[in-house]
């Protein structure tokens, strides 16, 4: 990031990026429901249809699954897309484009046609939209090859990761949340890319390393501040992207703190945190000093009320616990 | 403004139809002794009976017209001109097919020949083919996206949601509805709440009819309006083409639903049979001129199946070549990648 930049949101990154990337690639235009009039479910596309019209922001029919293949399609014919999928909720309807065509179609035909795409899509629980509307499907679209998939914590990644994604050649999942939108911070220029697979060091530690991404690097990283006042020093890890995943710098942590906890907003089974657990152990075991401790939402459906809602998702006392319990102490009351 | 080919075509181009038609049946018989012999693995869809309705389609196209398919697709690859040895030799999952041997018989792609492929997913190449129709219109081009696929996938929800999209931006694009009566097994009568295919695009104010998909002239005929309604007036519009397949789904359904004498009725409208005649009589070909291209053809099919036989396997070192199209650094490939 450029040292004069300015303090944006991440709704206003994410914005910067796509104007940005319209006005270098005439090819780039965006897709989805209520993007151009209504400029956004979370207000994302604000200003982009009167700036570039009703070809470039296309307001579609809620088809999810008609209007992500048309992407695929579009892509194919070397155009570069930018779906907006109004959460990731409703992605679960145009799982088979994304799955069956977009992640594939470079592979199954050899290599004749590649799709540079990129999927939007905000997830994530917190504002009492229950069970149908806060799931946090990160591993779904980690688990297909020929995905790659950018979970942005920062306004900074927001902007540079997706800028990256509409560059890219290959199909781009970017996954924003909810709960970050209005979180404001510093942003690079028109030329600041963020790579992926390079994981940022969120915050030095030595007694553990901590990884978290997209909203629970906030969380991850308020647990660290609480623990500091213990005595313990962690160590907040963000991977940035899924797929790619920067192992080296991951192990590289863990292989020094001896001990590790991955935060993960989904759920615990076969998810992010399992697989990111997995890697630890089968680059770092002899390393360790502790087992590795996952901090996962409840293994439930999302409930409505206020108080189980925020007792399904981790929380910075459920990141403490975790680090204590690698570290074999009691958490301090 | 187009250069739509005109409803009957000269002698030359007839002659050419006729030789596609038989190509795609010689080479579908082929590939069936091929997957006999255990050389072939996997699905294998056949498409024989259905060869006025992929040629009579084609023909009607511009080459640069994109064209996608469903998975029953090696006939729409033979009839845009992919050499058949790279057919044969994707069918054999050998390094020299078309697609590397990563795609199969279900999954054929040619695109130098604006053949966009061949997919698995019922009415799941149909969003696609939307999308090929958005990048012509985006660009300016003139090219019309043409989508086939069957009655079955018709019932798809997705695919009225395209007929719904088309409709309300007035894409360039062409509805194609190979109407073979069976999804899989199943009979369109107890799979459908209607006879007719074609009015579902007409509620999206879409153009849409029915021909007889077993004449080829008259497929052509059809498709060349269709297209010239989506590039020249830039409407969409929708074609059913009645047919029947001969075999079963594929080749491993050993055909036991359907009775011998509703396949004996179809099969007296053969469409290589009956177009034969009509170049017979009106003197566009003879006996010897027929005789002498049906060799030709059996020799091309030899030759490609020959040549995918002897053709090399794919190194194993090369399985998770081309998972991406950007890899992000030299060992990128797969989810090897994911190992430090």
């Amino acid at each position: 990031m450029s040292a004069d930049s300015a303090t944006v949101t991440y709704r206003e990154a994410l914005n910067q990026a796509l104007r940005e990337e319209m006005i270098r690639d005439e090819s780039v235009f965006l897709m989805g429901e209520d993007i151009g009039h209504f400029e956004g479910a979370f207000k994302v596309t604000k200003g982009l249809l009167a700036e570039f019209g009703e070809e470039r922001v296309v307001d579609t029919p809620i088809t999810e699954a008609a209007f992500t293949g048309l992407g695929i399609g579009a892509a194919m014919a070397g155009l570069r897309p930018v779906i907006e999928i109004m959460t990731v909720n409703f992605a679960l309807v145009a799982m088979d484009q994304i799955v069956s065509n977009a992640s594939k179609i470079h592979y199954m035909f050899g290599g004749q046609v590649s799709v540079p795409m990129v999927i939007r899509m905000p997830g994530g629980a917190g504002h009492q939209l229950s069970a149908q509307h806060s799931h946090s499907l990160d591993a779904m679209f980690t688990h297909v090859p020929g995905l790659k998939v950018a979970v942005p914590a920062t306004p900074d990644d927001a902007k540079g990761l997706l800028k990256s994604a509409i560059r890219d050649d290959d199909p781009v999942i970017l996954l924003e949340s909810e709960g970050l939108y209005g979180k404001k911070g510093p942003v690079g220029g028109e030329d600041d890319l963020v790579p992926f697979g390079q994981a940022v060091v969120r915050r030095p530690g030595r007694d553990c390393t901590v990884i978290a991404s997209s909203r629970m690097v906030w969380v991850a990283l308020a647990a660290a501040e609480q623990l500091a006042t213990q005595g313990v020093e962690v160590e907040v890890i963000d991977p940035r992207t899924f797929r790619p995943l920067d192992l080296d710098t991951l192990a590289g942590s863990v292989r020094r703190t001896s001990r590790a906890v991955v935060v993960d907003e989904g759920w615990p089974e076969c998810g992010i945190a399992a697989g990111v657990a997995a890697h630890l152990y089968e680059a770092c075991f002899d390393w360790l000093d502790a087992p590795i401790a996952r901090v996962n939402s409840a293994d439930v459906p999302m409930p409505y009320a206020k108080n189980l809602e925020q007792a399904a998702i981790p929380q910075p006392a459920d990141v403490v616990a975790a680090v204590m319990s690698t570290l074999a102490r009691e958490v301090p009351r | 403004m187009s250069a739509s080919p005109p409803p009957v075509p000269p002698p030359d181009e007839m002659r050419d139809i006729f030789r596609t038609m038989t190509l795609i049946r010689r080479f579908e018989e082929r590939a069936a002794e091929e997957y006999m012999a255990g050389r072939i693995g996997g699905f294998l869809h056949l498409a024989i009976g259905e060869e006025a309705a992929i040629v009579g389609t084609v023909s009607a196209l511009r080459a640069d017209d994109p064209l996608t398919s469903t998975y029953r697709e090696h006939g729409q690859a033979l009839a845009r001109g992919t050499d058949p040895r790279a057919i044969m030799a994707e069918l054999l999952g050998r390094a020299t097919g078309i697609c590397g041997g990563r795609g199969g018989s279900m999954h054929l792609m040619d695109l130098d020949r604006s053949f966009y492929g061949g997919y698995g997913i019922v009415g799941g190449a149909v969003p696609l083919a939307l999308g090929l129709g958005w990048a012509a219109r985006y660009r300016g081009t003139e090219q019309v996206s043409v989508t086939m696929f069957g009655e079955g996938a018709a019932n798809q929800g997705v695919v009225s949601e395209c007929f719904n999209m088309a409709g309300l931006w007035d894409l360039p694009m062409v509805f194609l509805i190979l109407n073979n009566q069976y999804g899989m097994g199943t009979p369109v009568e107890r799979a459908a709440a209607a006879e007719d295919f074609f009015p579902r695009a007409a509620a999206y104010d879409i153009e849409s009819w029915k021909v007889d998909g077993m004449d080829v002239l008259a497929v052509r005929a059809a498709l060349s309006e269709a297209a010239r309604l989506a590039r020249d007036e830039r409407r969409p519009a929708c074609v059913e083409l009645l047919a029947y397949r001969y075999r079963g789904h594929s080749m491993s359904d050993p055909d036991t639903v359907r009775a011998a004498e509703e396949k004996e009725r179809w099969q007296a409208r053969d469409p290589l049979v009956t177009f034969e005649r009509v170049l017979l009589g009106e003197g566009i070909m003879d006996g010897d001129g027929i005789a002498a291209m049906q060799a030709e053809v059996a020799q091309v099919v030899d030759d490609a199946t020959a040549f995918a036989q002897e053709s090399p396997e794919v190194p194993i070192a090369e399985l998770a070549d081309g998972v991406y199209a950007q890899p992000w650094n030299d060992d990128a490939r797969g989810s090897a990648l994911m190992r430090p």
